[in-house]
This record gives structure tokens, sequence and C-alpha cells, in this order.
């Protein structure tokens, strides 16, 4: 039996005046998956969640949920209920009514009201804070409010409009995994809105990676990191080391593709075309870095080079290495076996890489060179 | 030294404030009900006899024109309320770019003088003027229709000059309110009235309460406007009009305190019924 789909973008476009926010866009999502929508802000991904929401109209195509179209009904005839950005929670109610509200306008009966606030409460893990107001909670508290809020009304679609921006690191960290506690027990469908791709890595079944209104890669969060399809997905989602070449011919299950210098380098076939520029790229923790020159290499790809930079960050060392045709690439070295920063390899020193061929992946395609994106992660952070 | 300083700094602040009230609020009070009991005429001299009679006396003499100014203020203010929601609303939600230039309009009428719009006013709505001469020419009137020096007149004019002092606090609270909260309403199925009710004009009762305030206040004690487009008829006066006569046409200094006396404390004390009700935190949160 095919996945029972919960929400269908068919063919979205979301025009602001001139400006095109969501563009041409389509998507499934499934029954009981967290789906996570990622990307930097601008990318569409709040429209998006807020077209789903019933808070904005598409200027072209249709949204489903299951088998209704609900392109133009109104938020409060539709089965989805939503976790705003801040949150939004009725400063002048109770937490007991907040919760409660979904179900006071649906005329549920006050005693089963009761009961259910107090369930939902529990589920969040703030019983006993019926009686409070809003602004007499933490940040955290208040997030959990308003995911109660939502998810009393047991909806089809919780959506989720980036709901921890607001938290501190660690707070965020401990919500990720209540989020996704909650998530698993309730068995609703999560639409779930970021920009940290740690987050979405964390949570999520799968991910759309959106750029400039459309989706630039969908898939789980595994397919994102190790097999990215695009530079943009490659960088968003981690530190890529990205070497530009041609495809130099097939080998079973591998390609081969010549670097400009000519070394050639070794990657997973799937998906490459037979020939043309391709840019090959690698994770920096996949990378082994020795001193001296390559040896023999065993069907490893190997890159000689020279250190440039190394910095001892504890855990591991992170090393910046320039090939002889001048590219840089990240290595973090694990500490497995160093005693300390004394023994990191120093500026200047002749080195090689190596790495499996199957930790290698391939984007087709001339380089077109992604200009500082000011909206991208801070690098590595997530890695390490 | 500079930590006396520091620690004196606020009660320095607040003396202006203080010294304000104390002289041109609390001394005129005290003087005002030191002259209500005495006893005299202008020509004699007035003593105080501590005649503590003349409170029930002027509440039965003029009880019923207590009775007309506060319901006058209330229709008013409950008027001002209905006119000035949706303006406020439109302005603070629809405004857009208009925003500042809708608030001006709004107080423009305060570049002219007070008595002089309400004089205006009472030209525009006069027997045989713009308004009603034109529809009693063109047969839609009878000839002997009467605006001026009815109850609605006044209550007209109070209502025109009290407008922006309601308008302008329920922008201020409308303006404030996070449009999430209504996106939120919406999401948790409220349809857009219920989400008005629950959310918006729960939000904005801060607004309503200070507006109500400073509308109610002036206008019970308002003399202009029943004296203008009253024209004066002792059908229309208020507690106001009969302050000034007494004071100024016939000088009964003890009666007019005495009223006047009566007018504050008892605004003061509706006013202190009325924020206990709705609560007083309304006012600053």
């Amino acid at each position: 039996m095919p996945p029972q789909i919960d929400v269908r973008l068919d063919r979205v476009t979301k025009r602001f005046h001139e400006v095109v926010a969501v563009d041409d866009l389509s998507l499934e999502i499934q029954r009981g998956e967290f789906f996570s929508m990622l990307g930097p802000s601008g990318c569409g991904k709040t429209t998006t969640l807020r077209m789903i929401g019933g808070f904005e109209e598409p200027s072209e195509g249709a949204i489903y949920l299951g088998e209704t179209d609900v392109t133009g009904l109104p938020p409060f005839k539709r089965d989805v209920n939503t976790v705003f950005q801040n949150y939004a929670l009725f400063p002048h109610l109770t937490v007991f009514e907040n919760v409660a509200f979904g179900l006071r306008r649906r005329k549920v009966a006050t005693d089963q009201i009761a009961s259910e606030v107090t369930a939902m409460l529990e589920l969040v893990e703030l019983p006993g804070y019926e009686a409070r107001k809003p602004s007499q909670l933490s940040g955290g508290q208040q997030q959990r409010v308003a995911l109660a809020r939502a998810l009393i009304n047991h909806p089809r679609v919780l959506l989720l409009d980036e709901p921890l921006g607001a938290l501190d690191l660690k707070l965020r960290k401990q919500m990720q995994l209540e989020l996704k506690r909650i998530q698993t027990e309730v068995g609703i469908t999560f639409i779930y809105v970021t920009h940290d791709q740690e987050e979405a890595m964390t949570m999520s079944d799968r991910i759309a990676v959106m750029r400039a209104g459309r989706i630039e890669q969908l898939g789980n969060p595994e397919e994102l990191y190790e097999r990215p399809t695009t530079p943009f997905v490659a960088g968003f989602l981690g530190v890529s080391n990205l070497l530009e070449g041609e495809v130099a011919g097939h080998d079973g299950a591998l390609v081969s593709i010549r670097l400009r210098d000519g070394t050639v380098l070794r990657a997973p076939a799937d998906g490459v075309a037979a020939s043309g520029p391709v840019r090959v790229g690698v994770r920096p923790e996949k990378l082994r870095v020795e001193a001296g020159e390559a040896g023999p290499s065993d069907g490893l790809n190997a890159l000689a080079g020279v250190v440039l930079d190394a910095s001892y960050i504890g855990v591991s060392t992170q090393y910046v290495i320039q090939t002889a045709d001048g590219h840089r690439l990240t290595v973090y070295a694990q500490n497995l076996d160093t005693a300390g920063a004394s023994e990191a390899m120093a500026g200047g020193q002749r080195v090689h890489l190596t790495w499996k061929p199957q930790h290698t992946f391939v984007i087709s395609g001339p380089a077109e060179h992604v200009a500082g994106d000011p909206h991208l992660p801070e690098e590595g952070e997530t890695d390490v | 030294m500079p930590r006396t300083r520091r620690r004196l700094t606020p009660y320095l602040l607040l003396l202006p404030g203080t010294a304000w009230l104390v002289l041109f609020f609390a001394v005129p009070m005290g003087y005002m009900l030191v002259m209500s009991l005495q006893q005299g005429s202008l020509s004699e001299g007035y003593h105080l006899t501590w005649n503590w009679g003349i409170y029930p006396d002027i509440a039965v003499k003029y009880g019923n024109l207590f009775l007309r100014s506060v319901s006058f203020a209330l229709a008013t203010t409950v008027l001002t309320l209905a006119i000035g929601y949706p303006m406020a609303y439109t302005i603070a939600f629809y405004g857009g770019r208009l925003k500042n230039a809708l608030l001006l309009v709004v107080i423009m009428p305060f570049f002219v003088s007070f008595v002089i719009r309400t004089l205006n006013w009472r030209m525009v709505l006069s027997d045989n003027g713009l308004v009603f001469g034109t529809l009693k020419d063109a047969g839609l009137l009878d000839q002997s229709f009467r605006f001026l020096a009815t109850p609605a007149s006044v209550i007209f004019g109070l209502t025109y000059n009290f407008l922006p002092f309601m308008v302008l606090p329920l922008f201020v609270a409308l303006e404030k309110i996070d449009r999430r909260m209504i996106e939120a309403a919406a999401d948790l199925y409220a349809s857009r009235a219920q989400a008005f009710w629950r959310i918006t004009f729960q939000l904005s009762l801060p607004g309503v309460v200070a507006g109500s305030l400073l509308t109610f206040i002036p206008a019970v004690g308002d003399f202009i406007n029943a004296d203008i487009i009253g024209a004066r008829s002792p059908d229309v006066a208020m507690i106001g009009n009969v302050i000034q006569r007494l004071f100024l046409n016939s000088n009964d200094f003890p009666a007019a305190a005495a009223l006047g006396f009566v007018l504050v404390a008892g605004t003061m004390l509706l006013v202190g019924v009325y924020t206990r009700i709705v609560g007083t935190d309304r006012l600053t949160s």
C-alpha cells in the first residue's frame, strides 16, 4: 500500500506584488511524517507554511489536505494548527484558557475540556500551570503552552514556524528531543520550518532544502548530507569541499573524474552523466590527513597538499589544506591518538589526503560561483 | 553625598508635579469646600458658619441636573466609543502608509478653538441653517422642526468635541496588538467575529478604559455645548452651566462651590468604581 498523503502542494506560486516568494512548488507530505523545510530567510519556507495554514492564499496552484482542496479555505476551516514563531499566546488569558481556546470554539463540553487540557499539559510537562498567565512563564514554558494549544485539537497536520528560534541553545537542544518525542507519541504529521540545519537534521524524517522559492533538494537527512546534488545544499548542510573536474569514464559502480591538475578521483556513479564538467565533493570528517607523499592508494582517493592552517579544538583538529591546483580543503581530524595541540601538523607541512570513493559525492554541471550568502549558518559548528 | 542625592532624586523629580497638583487641585478643592460652608452675600461678605445643610439642599434642588449631566456624558462616551472604535481600528489595521496622515485628520479640529468650533456647529445646525434650512426648503422637514436646544443636539456637540480623546487611546491600544494573535485565534477555529471579540477587543480594553475616562470626565462638567448648541435652554442645561450661572450671575458662591465640589468628588468616585470594576491594570498593561 502506498503511503498516505496528508498534504499535497500542486504547482503553488505565491507573489507579493512583483516579488515571487514561492515559485511553482510541488510537494507531497506523508501521513505521520516529521517534515522540515530548511533554508535561509527569504527562501519561501515560511510563506509555504502560511499557505498550508491558510494565512496566505496562493497566487497559482492548489493545496490539498488529504483528498480535499483547501486552497481558498480560511484557517478556521482547516484541519491544521500552527505553533507560531514567538508563540502568539493570548496574554490576557490563563494557560488553561489558552490551551482550551480551540476546544471552546468547537463547543466541546466543559468537563471534557478540563480533562483534555490537564492531559495535554501533562504531555508537554507543564502540569499545574493552568492558572498562570503567559507573562509569568519562561520562554521554554511558553513554547510548551503554544505546542499544547495547537496539539489539543488533534489536527491532521501541525505546522511549526521556527518554534525554537527564541530559545537559548541548551533549551533548544532539549526541546528538539522533546518535540520528536511528542510527535512520535501523538503520531501527527509535523511540518517544521527552520533555518537551522542541525535542528532539521536532528528531528526530521525528510527535509526540503529551499532556496529562492524552490525546493533545491528533498530527501532524508542522510541523503542530503552524504549526497547533496547542488553546491547550495552541500554548503548549507555543513562544510563541503568541492573540487572542479571532468568525467573521465565509468567503471562499474564507480565513476572516474579528472581534476584540472590531472589527478583522478573516483566516486559512486549513481546519476552521474557519462561526460562533462562536474564538481567532486567530500565532507571534512571523511578525510584522512598524513604527513609526506602519497603511498600506494589501495583504491582510495588521494590528493597531495600543504597545510595552510591548523587549529586544535579539543575533540578534533581542524586543518586547511591547499592542493597542488590551488583548491582549499577543510579537514576535521579526530584526535584519536594525538595527545594535544603540540602533535598537530604545523603550517607548511607537506601532507597527503586520502578518503574512500564511497564518501565522495558528485554535483553535475559547471561551477557557478555561489558568492557568500549572508544567511548561511556559521560553517563547521555542527560537524566537529 | 552622592548617595543621599541619588536617594532624593525620585522625590525631586516628583516635586513639580506634586506642587502642581497641590496648588491647582488640592488647594482649590479645599477652598471650595470651605466656601461652600459659608453664608452671607456678596455685598455683606461671606462668613464660615459650617453650614453642612447646603449639601442636602443642593441635592434636592439640583439632583436632576446632576443626573442629566451624567446621562449626557454617558451617552457621549457610548457614542464616541461606537464611532471612534471603527475609526481607530481602521487606522491601526488598514492605515498603512496613511496612518500618520489619518491621525492628523483626527486631531485636526484641535487647530481651531473649542468655542469657535462649537459656534460653527450652532450655525450649521441652526433652525434655518445649512442642514435643516435646506431640508425644510426641500419640504423634507416640517418648518417647526428644531434640533438646537434639544438633548440630542447637546450630546451631538459633546460627541463631536470629545471624539479625538476616544480615538487616540484606542488607536494606541489597537496598534500594539500583535497580528499573529489574531491569526492564532483564526487557527484555533475562531471565526472573524469571535477572534475580534475574544482577542482584539479584549486586548484593546486599556484603550477603551482610557478613552472612556478622557471623554466622560470633561463631558460631565462641560458647559460650552449646552450653552452654545443647547442655546441656553433650561431643558438641556448641565451642571456646569448652573455652576457658571451661580458664580457669575447670582453671586451665590456657597451653592456654586458646593456644586463644584460635589461634581469633582462625584466624578472621582464614579471613575474609582469604574476602574475598580474593569481593573486599573488595564490602564497600564
